[in-house]
C-alpha cells in the first residue's frame, strides 16, 4: 500500500519535473541558470559596488542643496523649514508648559491671544455670523503671527531688499508690549505645570467615565507608577509630545483618508504611498527628519506626526466605504449636499472605526515618539536608550514599565471611549449634575490640588526623599538583574553560543552564498505562479531596485535572514497558539488578551528582554523579533479559524471526521487564507523591528540607516529604508496574490 | 386614477460595466443579449419604459436581481442611468444638475429603504427631523413638524430611543416617518416591508394603506412578493432580467398574464381578491330580465362567492347605472376562483 503509494508520489513528480509548465520545473530550470551565470561571471555572484547607480549620493547632495543653498524667490529652504518648526514649536511649548515645565507669565501670552481670539470670533459668529468671524480670527491670529515669526518678516523684508526701520520683531508689536510689561512686572513669579496629583486623578475620573470603576481603578495604578518612581517629568516629556502630535496625525489622516474615498485620482496617487510608508520601518523617517530639522523636540514631532498619519487615513477610508449602502442612499434622498452627506452621515455613522483608528494613532505616536529618542527627542525614550547603552537594567526595566504602563492607559481609555461612543441608547431624563456629574468632579479635583500644590510642593512633583522607588531601588534592582544574568550566564551562553554558530551562523553564509541571479529567478518564478505576468514585473522591478540603487544587497539579505528566522518561530509559536485560542474559550481569552497587551507594546521596549538575555548579537536580534512579529500569527490563525462556517465543522464531524482529521483536513485547509494573512502581517512587523534592532548589532539595512543618523547622511538612511520597504512589499504582493488565489478556489469572500 | 402623469420613463437602460456609454452606443442604444455576454457589461435595465400617474401606487415587481432596485435608483438619480430620458413633473430630471437634484430631493422626493437607512447616532425625532435639517430649517420648526410626523407614524413616546433600540417595525415606521417629513410630491418605497417578520409585514402594510388614505402621495413601490403587491397596488409592473414583462392592473395580471413567467406569479395570487365580477360575467342570456338579488360589476369574486355558489341558477349582474350587464354562474365563478388556465 505504502510502496504504491512512494511510487505514485515518484511518477508525479518525475511528470512534473519533465512538464515545462510546471513550477518545479521552472524553478530548477532557474536555479541552474543562476549558478551557471554565477560559476561564470562574477558580476552575476555579487553586485560590484562601482556599478551601483550613486543614486544615495545624489539624495544626500539634494537634501545638502536644499538645506544650505536652496532658495524659494522670498526665502531660502532653510528658513521656510525654520518657519515651520517654529508654528509646530508653538503648540508643543504650550503642552511642555501645561505638563512639566510651567511658564512664565509672558510666556503664556500668545495662549491667552488665541483664547482672546476665539472669543471675538464667537462673539462675531453669535452678531455677524460665520464670515465676519472667520475674518475676525483670521485677523487676530495672523497679528500674532507676523508678530511672532521674526524670522519670516525679517526673511522677506531681506528679499525684497527692504531695510527694516526696526527690527522685524517690531514691525507690529502688539503682542510683545504686553509681554515686555508682564516681564518687568512679575520677573519672579511663575505659573506653575499641572501638579502630578492632578493629572493621575484626572485620567482616573476619565477612565471612569468611558469605562467604569475597573478601568479608573487601571489608569490611576498605571500613572501613579509614573509619579512613585520618580518619572514623572520624564514621562510628562513624552507625553506631552503625543498630546501635540496625536492631533496633526488624526486630522491629517481623516482628510487624506476623505480626499481618496472621493477622487479615483487621488486614491491612484495616494494609496501606492501609503503601500509604501507601512513598508517603510519607523527609523528610516527619522533620516530626513534630521537632516532639513535637525535634532530635537520638534522634529520628533514631524517624524512622529508622518508615520502615524497613515492608520488613520486607513480607517477612514474603511470607515466611509463601509457605512452600509442603506444609510448613505436614505442621506442623499434626504438632500444631503455632499459636505452634509460627509460630516452628517457618513462620518459619525462610522464613528467607531474611526475612533479604532484614532487609536491606532495613539498607539503608534507613542511608539515613535519613544524611538524618536535617537534623534534627540526628550522623555522616557531617551533615558531608557542611555540606560540600554550604559546597561544599566534595572533603570531600564523601571523605564519601560513606564512606557508599557503609558502606552496601556492611553489604549484602554481610547478603546473604551470607542465603545462607549458608539453604544447608543437612550437616556432618562437626569439632572444637569447627574449628567455633568465627571466634569465637575474634575474641575473641582482640578481647583483642589492646584491650591494644594501651593502649600505641599509634594503634590505638584514628588521630592526624591518621598518617592516609593527611587533611584538608589533602581540601583538594587540594577544589582539584582546583574547578579540573575552573572548566575544565568554559565547556563545561557553556551546555549546562546551553540545556537548562533551551529545554527544562525550557517543559515545566514548560506544565504549569503546563493547568487543574486538565483534568488531573483526563484522570485519570479514564484510571482508569475502567484499572480502572473504583472505580479513578476512588480517584484522584479522592486528587485532591480535594491540591487541597481540601494546596493546594500548583502545587507538585505541579512535583513532577509533576519526576518525568515524569526518567522519561522513565530509561525512555529502563534499557529498552535492559535490553533488552541479556537479550540477553547477560556484559552482564547487569556491567549487573546496577552495579544492585546504585546500590541500596545511601543516597538523599542522589545528590545529590553533580549538584552537582558543575550546580550548583543544574532540571537539577541531574533528574541527581540519574536514576541512583537508573533501577535498576527497567533491573532489571524484564531480569526480564521473561528471564521469557517459551523455547517462545514458540523459536516466534517457527520462524516466521521476525528478532531485531527477534522484539524488538518477541514480546518486549516480552509483557514489557511486568513493564516497568510496573518503570516504577512508578521513579516511586515518583523521588518519593522529588524530596523530597531540595530541598536543591538545586526549587519543589515537597519544598521544602515542607523548609522545614517548621526552623519545626517540623507541619501543612506533613505534608501536603506526604501530597501526594506521593498522588501516588505514584495512579501506582502507575494502573499497577498498567493491568499487571493486561494480565497478564489475555497470560494469564499 | 387621473390621466396626470407625474413621472414618465422611456426607454431607460441602465449598464455595468467598463465603458457602458461607449458599449451602448457601439450597438445602437439597444445591444442584444449575447452583446452582453460577450463583452462582459452588466444590464441591469433594459429599456424600460412607463408612466407613474399622479396618486396612483405602481409597483414594481421582480425576483431579486431582475433590477426592480436599480429602476427605482435611476428615477431618484442614486444612480444614473445610462440611456433614457426621465421627465419628472414636465421637466428632464436627468439634466437637472446635483445642485437642482438635491432641490428636489428635499422637497418633492421621499424614500424608504428596505435595511431602513436610519443613522445609528441620531435618536428617533432626530432621524425624522433629518431631511428638516439639512434643509436649514431652524430647530424649533423641524422638531415640531418631526414630533407630528412621529405621532402619525404611531412612535409617539419613544422619541428619545436610538434605532438600535428599537424593533424591525418599529423602525421602519421612523424610516416613513422621514420620508413623509418634507411632505413629498412622489414617494418611494424600495421593498419596505421585506425585511420584516411575516406578521409584522401585514400590519404594517395595513399600516401603509392607512396613512396612503390619509395623504394620498404618488407612489412607486418596489416588492419582491406578488401577494403584496395585488394588496397594494393600483397598477404593477413585473420585471425580469432587466425587462419590464408586463405594466398592468392586478386583475389584468391575474386573468391575462403576457407570458409564462407573469403566469407563474399570478398562480398563486388571491384571485377572490383581486378578480371582479365585471372581468369574469357572462352575456345575460335572453329568458333573465330580472335584477333581483343582482351583484354589482365591481365587487370581487370572493366578496360573492357564497351567494353565487348556492344560487341555483347564474346571478344577475348590475354594472354602475344599475342596469342588467351580464349573469354570473356558478361554474363560471368556480373556475373564476380556481382553475389556472386563462379565462
Amino acid at each position: 500500500m505504502s510502496a504504491l503509494a512512494t511510487e505514485h508520489a515518484a511518477n508525479g513528480i518525475k511528470e512534473r519535473l519533465l512538464d515545462p509548465q510546471s513550477t518545479l520545473f521552472q524553478a530548477i530550470a532557474v536555479v541552474v541558470v543562476g549558478v551557471v551565470l554565477a560559476l561564470l561571471f562574477d558580476w552575476a555572484r555579487v553586485w560590484p559596488t562601482e556599478w551601483v547607480v550613486p543614486i544615495k549620493v545624489w539624495i544626500s547632495d539634494t537634501f545638502t542643496w536644499l538645506d544650505k543653498q536652496a532658495t524659494l524667490g522670498l526665502f531660502t529652504v532653510k528658513q521656510l523649514t525654520r518657519t515651520i518648526a517654529w508654528f509646530l514649536k508653538q503648540p508643543l511649548l504650550w503642552s511642555e508648559y501645561l505638563l512639566w515645565k510651567g511658564a512664565r507669565p509672558h510666556q503664556l501670552l500668545p495662549i491667552m491671544w488665541i483664547a482672546f481670539a476665539t472669543l471675538a470670533g464667537l462673539i462675531a459668529y453669535r452678531l455677524r455670523g460665520p464670515r465676519i468671524a472667520t475674518i475676525v480670527v483670521a485677523a487676530m491670529l495672523g497679528i500674532v503671527i507676523l508678530d511672532s515669526a521674526p524670522i519670516i518678516m525679517g526673511s522677506i523684508a531681506k528679499a525684497l531688499r527692504v531695510q527694516p526701520l526696526m527690527a522685524p520683531e517690531a514691525i507690529i508689536g502688539i503682542s510683545q508690549w504686553p509681554a515686555d510689561l508682564l516681564k518687568a512686572m512679575m520677573t519672579k513669579s511663575k505659573v506653575r505645570y499641572v501638579p502630578w496629583v492632578a493629572i493621575v486623578l484626572g485620567f482616573g475620573i476619565l477612565g471612569h467615565w468611558v469605562g467604569g470603576w475597573r478601568l479608573a481603578l487601571t489608569t490611576v495604578l498605571c500613572m501613579g507608577y509614573l509619579a512613585v518612581t520618580g518619572l514623572w517629568r520624564e514621562s510628562m516629556k513624552t507625553f506631552s509630545l503625543v498630546v501635540v502630535a496625536v492631533p496633526f496625525s488624526a486630522l491629517l489622516g481623516l482628510w487624506l483618508g476623505v480626499w481618496v474615498t472621493r477622487s479615483k485620482r487621488a486614491a491612484k496617487i495616494i494609496t501606492p504611498i501609503f503601500d509604501l510608508m507601512q513598508a517603510t520601518p519607523h527609523l528610516a523617517y527619522l533620516v530626513p527628519v534630521v537632516v532639513m530639522f535637525g535634532a530635537g523636540q520638534v522634529p520628533a514631532l514631524i517624524a512622529t506626526v508622518i508615520f502615524a498619519m497613515p492608520p488613520m487615513a486607513r480607517c477612514t477610508i474603511l470607515a466611509i466605504q463601509t457605512v452600509p449602502s442603506d444609510i448613505t442612499e436614505s442621506g442623499r434622498m434626504s438632500g444631503c449636499t455632499p459636505r452634509q452627506l460627509l460630516w452628517k452621515v457618513q462620518l459619525p455613522a462610522s464613528q467607531r472605526t474611526l475612533l479604532l483608528g484614532l487609536n491606532q494613532v495613539i498607539m503608534q505616536t507613542l511608539a515613535m515618539v519613544v524611538i524618536c529618542s535617537l534623534v534627540g527627542a526628550q522623555g522616557l525614550g531617551h533615558k531608557l536608550l542611555f540606560s540600554l547603552q550604559q546597561l544599566k537594567l534595572g533603570f531600564a526595566t523601571m523605564q519601560g514599565a513606564a512606557i508599557v504602563l503609558m502606552a496601556i492607559v492611553l489604549d484602554r481609555i481610547t478603546q473604551a471611549y470607542a465603545n462607549r461612543a458608539s453604544d447608543y441608547s437612550h437616556l432618562e431624563p437626569k439632572s444637569f449634575l447627574q449628567r455633568h456629574a465627571h466634569a465637575l468632579l474634575f474641575f473641582a479635583m482640578l481647583a483642589i490640588t492646584i491650591i494644594a500644590s501651593f502649600y505641599f510642593r509634594d503634590v505638584s512633583m514628588l521630592s526624591k526623599k518621598n518617592l516609593l522607588v527611587n533611584s538608589k531601588d533602581a540601583l538594587e534592582l540594577d544589582k539584582v538583574i546583574k547578579a540573575y544574568t552573572f548566575a544565568m550566564i554559565d547556563f545561557i551562553r553556551p546555549i546562546r553560543d551553540f545556537i548562533t554558530v551551529y545554527i544562525l551562523i550557517p543559515i545566514r553564509d548560506f544565504y549569503h552564498l546563493i547568487p543574486w541571479t538565483v534568488t531573483g529567478g526563484v522570485l519570479a518564478v514564484l510571482s508569475y505562479r502567484m499572480g502572473g505576468w504583472a505580479l513578476t514585473a512588480l517584484t522584479s522591478a522592486l528587485m532591480l531596485f535594491v540591487i541597481l540603487f540601494v546596493g546594500n544587497w548583502q545587507f538585505a539579505i541579512t535583513t532577509f535572514y533576519f526576518v525568515s528566522t524569526a518567522l519561522v518561530i513565530c509561525v512555529l509559536i502563534g499557529v498552535p497558539l492559535g490553533i488552541w485560542a479556537a479550540r477553547s474559550d477560556r484559552v482564547a481569552k487569556v491567549v487573546m488578551s496577552g495579544c492585546d497587551i504585546l500590541q500596545t507594546f511601543p516597538s523599542f521596549i522589545y528590545l529590553l528582554p533580549a538584552i537582558m538575555l543575550f546580550r548583543v548579537g544574532e540571537l539577541a536580534i531574533i528574541t527581540a523579533i519574536v514576541p512583537y512579529a508573533t501577535v498576527p500569527a497567533i491573532r489571524y490563525t484564531y480569526l480564521g479559524l473561528k471564521r469557517i462556517p459551523a455547517v462545514t465543522l458540523e459536516a466534517a464531524v457527520a462524516n466521521g471526521c476525528t478532531p485531527w482529521q477534522k484539524l488538518w483536513k477541514v480546518e486549516l485547509p480552509v483557514a489557511v487564507p486568513e493564516i497568510m494573512l496573518g503570516v504577512n502581517q508578521t513579516i511586515m512587523m518583523g521588518l519593522a523591528m529588524t530596523a530597531i534592532t540595530a541598536l543591538i548589532g545586526g549587519q543589515d539595512l537597519g544598521q544602515e540607516i542607523y548609522r545614517a543618523l548621526p552623519t545626517s547622511d540623507a541619501g543612506r538612511g533613505v534608501m536603506a529604508g526604501l530597501g526594506i520597504a521593498s522588501l516588505g512589499i514584495i512579501f506582502d504582493r507575494l502573499i497577498g496574490a498567493w491568499a487571493d488565489q486561494r480565497k478564489k478556489e475555497l470560494g469564499i469572500d | 386614477m387621473t390621466d396626470d402623469v407625474q413621472i414618465s420613463c422611456r426607454n431607460i437602460w441602465k449598464v455595468f460595466g467598463a465603458d457602458p456609454k461607449g458599449f451602448m452606443s457601439k450597438h445602437n442604444g439597444a445591444p442584444s443579449p449575447e452583446a452582453f455576454q460577450e463583452e462582459g457589461y452588466i444590464g441591469a435595465v433594459r429599456d424600460v419604459s412607463f408612466d407613474v400617474h399622479a396618486g396612483e401606487i405602481l409597483i414594481i415587481m421582480g425576483l431579486s436581481g431582475s433590477g426592480k432596485s436599480t429602476v427605482i435608483r435611476c428615477i431618484t438619480r442614486l444612480n444614473d442611468p445610462t440611456t433614457g430620458s426621465i421627465m419628472f413633473e414636465g421637466s428632464d430630471l436627468l439634466a437637472a444638475n446635483d445642485q437642482e437634484m438635491i432641490e428636489i430631493r428635499r422637497h418633492k422626493m421621499g424614500m424608504v429603504f428596505q435595511n431602513f437607512g436610519l443613522l445609528p447616532h441620531r435618536d428617533v425625532l432626530s432621524n425624522v427631523a433629518f431631511p428638516l435639517e439639512v434643509q436649514g430649517i431652524d430647530l424649533a420648526t423641524r422638531l415640531a413638524r418631526a414630533q407630528e410626523m412621529v405621532d402619525l407614524v404611531g412612535l409617539g413616546g419613544r422619541e428619545s430611543y436610538f434605532p438600535r433600540e428599537l424593533s424591525g417595525g418599529q423602525q421602519q415606521r421612523v424610516g416613513i416617518a422621514r420620508s413623509l417629513a418634507v411632505e413629498p410630491d412622489v414617494w418611494f418605497l424600495d421593498e419596505p416591508f421585506s425585511a420584516l417578520d411575516p406578521l409584522i409585514r401585514t400590519e404594517m402594510q395595513d399600516e401603509f394603506i392607512r396613512l396612503q388614505r390619509m395623504l394620498k402621495k404618488t407612489i412607486v413601490f418596489i416588492t419582491h412578493d406578488f401577494e403584496e403587491a395585488t394588496k397594494l397596488a393600483d397598477r404593477i409592473g413585473i420585471m425580469k432580467d432587466g425587462r419590464m414583462v408586463q405594466l398592468s392592473t392586478p386583475e389584468e395580471m391575474v386573468l391575462h398574464p403576457a407570458d409564462d413567467y407573469v403566469a407563474e406569479f399570478a398562480r398563486n395570487a388571491p384571485r377572490d381578491r383581486i378578480v371582479s365580477v365585471g372581468a369574469v360575467m357572462e352575456k345575460p342570456n335572453g329568458k333573465a330580465r330580472s335584477t333581483r338579488n343582482a351583484i354589482s360589476a365591481t365587487s370581487k369574486i370572493g366578496e360573492v362567492a357564497e351567494q353565487v355558489l348556492t344560487a341555483a341558477k347564474p346571478v344577475p349582474v348590475v354594472g354602475a347605472d344599475g342596469k342588467l350587464a351580464g349573469q354570473l354562474s356558478r361554474e363560471r365563478i368556480t373556475q373564476a376562483l380556481f382553475g389556472s388556465e386563462e379565462l
